[in-house]
């Protein structure tokens, strides 16, 4: 049991981990990550939506017909965002505010759509509960990966602190969208270099 | 907020381009975008739902929603008509227009997961805009991303001979192009803006 649980984060972190990996997920991943506290709230956001709908898929799939399953998901997945912006909107306004659509765009985030299909349709409620939190803390661990240097170079500042001094010049070029894409680029080939796939057909990034 | 639609469309097809400037429609954009036909046959049926969808949500939003305080719902909502509509869509050219049905109709499907059709109801939402912005928006919102879909096609069928290294291909090579597709349209920044 406890090697089952280490080789799901370790699949679900590292090796497979869904964006740089299964190129899943990206555009929340470009979106938010001009702050270090952006990509933090966004991916808690998503570890929650992620294991609670795995959790909830992984209870109903021997309820729900076959052909109906990608409705039904979706439902469970919506329901749970609607929870996620409720709680930002009446604790968090000024968060809320900053991710704008993006916290309900985390409907169509397909980590979340893909983890239900491909894990918690065919397995237990607690495997299926922590895969969803593997994944979700992959795409943690990625957003904030980029953030820090987005910030770091944007903005000089980390997590809001200015961490230079005033001989450091900003590069603007860093908080608008064309950093964003230049960064995800280099962490996916440092990513593809480095970090051996699972087998090798898995490889490749399509 | 008294912007001209006029402004909307045209903001929304350079400066505010659904891909280069709010990432959205990401993963179609990079998995379909290997060839210039099926890309602008994409481009086109997300242009054609964008379209109908933000009128559909303008409406349900303005007069269902709205009135009686179910806003929270309105991701529920959102998606259940994005998936309708498109599984509508699909039976009428299917069963009236069958040359476009097999043009389009593999795409249909991929389109309800596509985040460009539900980010353009939720910023519509957000933005607060009325009928005539909101269609503007749809439509400015699609050919703006078909046109960014099919200027990556164009560029990616250039290069699939160039020597990449093999970390870099696929996706990290597509991204940092897309980088500097988003580059070039930032100079397009002054002609027009909308927040």
């Amino acid at each position: 049991m406890i090697k089952g649980v280490k080789n799901i984060f370790k699949d679900g972190v590292f090796q497979d981990n869904p964006v740089y990996r299964q190129i899943l997920g990206i555009c929340s991943a470009l979106a938010v990550t001009n702050l270090l506290i952006n990509s933090f709230a966004m991916s808690l956001g998503l570890i929650f939506v992620t294991s609670f709908s795995s959790l909830t898929v992984s209870l109903l799939r021997n309820y729900t017909p076959g052909h109906l399953r990608m409705m039904v998901q979706t439902l469970i997945i919506s329901a749970y965002v609607i929870i996620v912006d409720i709680v930002l909107k009446a604790y968090f306004p000024a968060m809320s505010s900053a991710l704008g659509p993006y916290v309900g765009l985390i409907i169509t985030n397909c980590i979340i759509m893909g983890r239900c299909e491909a894990y918690a349709q065919k397995n237990k409620p607690l495997p299926s509960f922590l895969d969803g939190i593997a994944s979700g803390i992959g795409y943690m661990l990625v957003l904030m990966s980029i953030a820090l240097f987005r910030e770091f170079l944007g903005f000089g500042t980390f997590f809001g602190i200015a961490v230079v001094g005033d001989w450091w010049t900003n590069w603007i070029f860093m908080i608008m969208p064309p950093g964003a894409f230049f960064m995800l680029g280099i962490i996916l080939w440092l990513a593809n270099t480095y970090i051996p796939a699972k087998d090798e057909k898995v490889g490749g990034a399509q | 907020m008294d912007i001209n639609p006029m402004t909307i469309l045209i903001a929304s097809i350079f400066t505010n381009n659904m891909i280069l400037a709010n990432f959205l429609g990401m993963c179609s954009f990079i998995a379909v975008s290997k060839e210039i036909k099926t890309s602008l046959g994409l481009g086109q049926a997300v242009t054609f739902v964008l379209t109908g969808t933000s009128i559909i949500n303008y409406l349900i939003y303005t007069y269902l929603l709205e009135p009686f305080g179910l806003e929270y719902l309105r991701f529920i909502v959102f998606i259940i008509t994005i998936a309708a509509f498109v599984q509508l869509v699909e039976m009428i050219i299917e069963r009236y227009v069958p040359t476009l049905y097999y043009s389009l109709g593999i795409f249909l499907p991929l389109i309800t997961v596509n985040c460009a059709i539900l980010g353009v109801s939720l910023f519509m939402v957000i933005r607060e805009y009325t009928l005539l912005q909101s269609l503007a928006f749809g439509i400015g919102s699609g050919l703006g991303w078909t046109l960014a879909i099919v200027a990556l096609a164009a560029i990616r069928q250039k290069i699939k001979n160039a020597p990449i290294p093999k970390g870099l291909q696929g996706a990290g090579v597509t991204l940092i192009i897309t980088g500097l597709m988003a580059l070039a349209f930032i100079g397009l920044s002054g002609v027009v803006t909308i927040q």
